[in-house]
């Protein structure tokens, strides 16, 4: 297909701008894999890289989170049982508002100068691109529940009875709601109205987790006696159906400019 | 060989016709300029052949690859200029070109030297895109397609916003690219500045192709 | 029958009118039926006859709602014009059916369970996360910009249609204390009248969704060959504009005002 038929200009001595090989290689299908796995966490890193440099996911976020918790407790007149009978589905709720945030900043990132482009244009396969924003807003939603923790512990007066429970619904919870989040907000991208339609679209998605990940933390936080495990169980199918809608689905909404 | 081949292209952005019916051969090895007024269609046409844009109707085909079901095919194939240049302005110019030579899986050691040629200095290159001048961004995305080395270089106004320097580096990359045997459509509305790379020109009027001298 | 106006585009036709009759027809037996014919229920007196409503417009939202999910997947799959245009009609259609069975769920809830709404209740929960995400569908439809808008509602249909079921087992799961009335269809428990006039109803409220789907789907495919055929002038227009100037060897400043459209 290449115009020069000369061979290879050759990789190591660099040379003027020649036809050579403009085509990623298109490896056998098990390298496949691992090569979308590399472009998911090249696109993570970038995007974490381009996070951690405006800081606003600490800047920001964080109080907003913070600020959240702490509104609910004049909500709900600073009642130390009825707080800490509400914490789990309050700091799940909360949570459920830094998803909105956190997934409408990483695709405002990439509809600025049509900037998505570099991607389409080195062949990452679209779903590679979904997987590493959506992990990029999982590493940033942990962080800020990572704090949400001990703010419930603080202001609430939690105490924690399972910390493998508390980790493992964070995780499996968090995956969940960073794919939903960036899939929906990769859809409302561009359109003018997307601040009031994202919520409106991860919400009922989402309430799975609100009910799930709130039973679960019931149980590690000791505020009811609930089986707990088998909460994280249903989290764990819901992360994982919305991380393949997302992977499925990522490639139709990318052709769509 | 015939690098692009377009027939009764029609390419709708929103409700608008941007190409209503543009045919077009391109042969390999060639250096066609593409000319006409704004809104002639000249961006849509170099980004259709990017395969970024849907055929509403009328066959396309670009490196042997059919644009209406190998879109993807081909835009790991070329290298585009858009009007926007598709670069993350959050990033550093380094950082912009690391990434794409590590998603397109082109060698990051070259990353520099492709800098060098596009006389972005050491100083530039840990400055976020944003904060760049719209040359100094359209010389960063020049040194990404340089990187690339593709067989079909794509270039919507390549002169636009530079100054006489930068212009006469652009132009000696396009002739270079030329002479390795790549072929390169580039579009202005300013024919007299690029015409002495191209010895065809193109002339483009309300989304078709309506002159064609070479 | 020479109707000046027989050339207008028309969503009826003969069968949706036969359909009309049949439905009008349907609905007055349905009210006689249930309104003076059924027996009152023993426990429930009067309040059951909201189950001759109730029970034909949710399995109406449940098959729109399905419909919808089917069209969305398909649009994706095979970009079928047909079935984006029914996922669309069986939305529209379907939250008019979901906000009926919630409104009338609640109706039934307040006599017999005491209460409006019912947390517990794992159909009634669901039916109002199925509501809401419809009502996301169609909002994510208003946001124009044709193809890339059929693209996105139907993503957004088939996360909820997938998402749907994960709803439904943890409300389940959550509310060990169902109150909904296990299926009085199936019970046994029912007169015979009353469960004929369920049938009927049912019946009648498929048939009264088929009226509407047909005229919104004509609505809708009308609307797409409007587009197209606009799409078909500015072509046109366009390729003329070409022509002109080609003659006249015009200013290039001529198309100028274009450049501002000529961007995605």
């Amino acid at each position: 297909m290449r115009p020069d038929p000369a061979p290879d200009p050759g990789r190591p001595t660099p040379a003027p701008p020649a036809a050579g090989p403009a085509a990623r290689p298109s490896p056998a299908a098990a390298s496949r894999v691992l090569e979308t796995w590399r472009d998911a966490a090249l696109v993570a890193d970038k995007d974490l890289r381009v996070e951690w440099r405006s800081r606003a996911t600490l800047g920001q976020v964080v109080p907003f989170a913070g600020l959240v918790l702490i509104l609910f407790g004049f909500a709900l007149d600073a009642h130390r049982p009825t707080l800490r009978l509400a914490a789990p589905g309050l700091f799940w709720l909360t949570a459920l508002f830094v998803t909105v945030v956190a997934a409408q900043r990483s695709t405002a990132a990439e509809a600025a100068d049509s900037s998505r482009r570099m991607l389409l244009l080195a062949g990452v396969h679209p779903g590679a691109v979904f997987a590493g924003k959506a992990a990029a807003v999982a590493v940033q939603i942990l962080a800020v529940e990572l704090v949400m923790v001990a703010g419930v512990l603080v202001f609430y007066g939690v105490r924690i009875e399972s910390i493998p429970l508390i980790a493992a619904t964070c995780l499996a919870a968090t995956a969940g709601l960073a794919a939903a989040g960036s899939l929906l907000a990769a859809l409302v991208a561009g359109s003018r109205a997307r601040e009031t339609i994202l919520p409106v679209l991860l919400m009922p998605v989402a309430a799975p987790v609100l009910i799930a990940a709130a039973r679960a933390f019931d149980a590690a936080l000791g505020s009811a006696a609930v089986n707990g495990w088998r909460w994280l169980g249903l989290l764990a199918v819901f992360s994982v159906v919305n991380v393949m809608l997302g992977v499925g689905a990522y490639g139709p909404l990318a052709e769509e400019v | 060989m015939t690098v692009i081949r377009l027939r009764g292209v029609v390419v709708v952005l929103g409700r608008y016709p941007a190409l209503a019916g543009a045919d077009l051969d391109v042969e390999a090895r060639q250096t066609v300029l593409v000319q006409g007024p704004n809104g002639a269609g000249k961006s849509t046409l170099l980004r259709l052949c990017a395969g970024l844009h849907p055929l509403r109707a009328g066959t396309a085909e670009v490196l042997g690859c059919d644009l209406g079901a190998e879109r993807p095919a081909v835009r790991g194939r070329v290298g585009l200029l858009g009007h926007d240049t598709a670069l993350y302005d959050d990033l550093t110019v380094t950082e912009n070109l690391e990434l794409w030579a590590r998603a397109a899986r082109l060698p990051v050691a070259e990353v520099p030297e492709a800098l060098d040629r596009l006389g972005l200095e050491s100083r530039l290159r840990s400055v976020p895109v944003g904060r760049l001048s719209a040359g100094q961004r359209r010389r960063t995305a020049l040194a990404a397609i340089a990187l690339r080395r593709p067989e079909l270089w794509l270039l919507d106004e390549p002169h636009a916003g530079l100054d006489r320097p930068a212009r006469r580096i652009v132009d000696e990359l396009i002739v270079e690219a030329a002479a390795s045997g790549a072929t390169v459509v580039l579009s202005s509305h300013e024919p007299g500045r690029a015409a002495g790379l191209a010895a065809r020109t193109v002339t483009m009027t309300g989304g078709t192709v309506t002159a064609d001298a070479a | 029958m020479s109707d000046p106006e027989a050339k207008k585009p028309t969503t009826g036709s003969l069968t949706t009118r036969w359909l009309g009759l049949a439905v009008l027809a349907g609905t007055a037996a349905v009210a006689l039926l249930g309104l003076l014919a059924a027996p009152a229920d023993d426990v429930q007196l009067d309040a059951v006859r909201i189950i001759f409503v109730h029970v034909p417009v949710a399995i109406g939202a449940y098959v729109a709602f399905g419909l919808t999910a089917v069209g969305s997947l398909m649009w994706l799959w095979r970009r079928s014009a047909w079935w984006d245009v029914t996922a669309h009609a069986a939305a529209e259609i379907g939250v008019l059916l979901c906000g009926l069975t919630l409104a009338t769920g609640m109706l039934w809830g307040r006599p017999t369970w005491g209460t409006y709404w019912e947390w517990g209740d794992v159909r009634l929960v669901t039916t109002l996360i199925l509501f809401l995400i419809m009502v996301g569908y169609l909002s994510v439809r208003s946001l124009g910009g044709d193809e890339a808008a059929s693209t996105r509602a139907a993503v957004v249909g088939l996360v909820g249609a997938v998402n749907l079921p994960i709803v439904n087992q943890s409300v389940n799961w959550w509310s060990d204390r169902t109150l909904h009335q296990q299926s009085s269809l199936t019970d046994g428990k029912l007169e015979n009248l009353t469960l004929f006039t369920v049938f009927l109803a049912i019946v009648v409220t498929v048939l009264a969704g088929l009226w509407m789907m047909i005229h919104r789907f004509r609505i809708g495919w009308l609307e797409r060959e409007l587009r197209a055929a606009d799409l078909d002038a500015a072509i046109e227009a366009r390729r003329s504009e070409a022509a002109a100037a080609a003659d006249l060897d015009a200013d290039p400043e001529i198309a100028a005002p274009e450049a501002a459209r000529n961007r995605p």
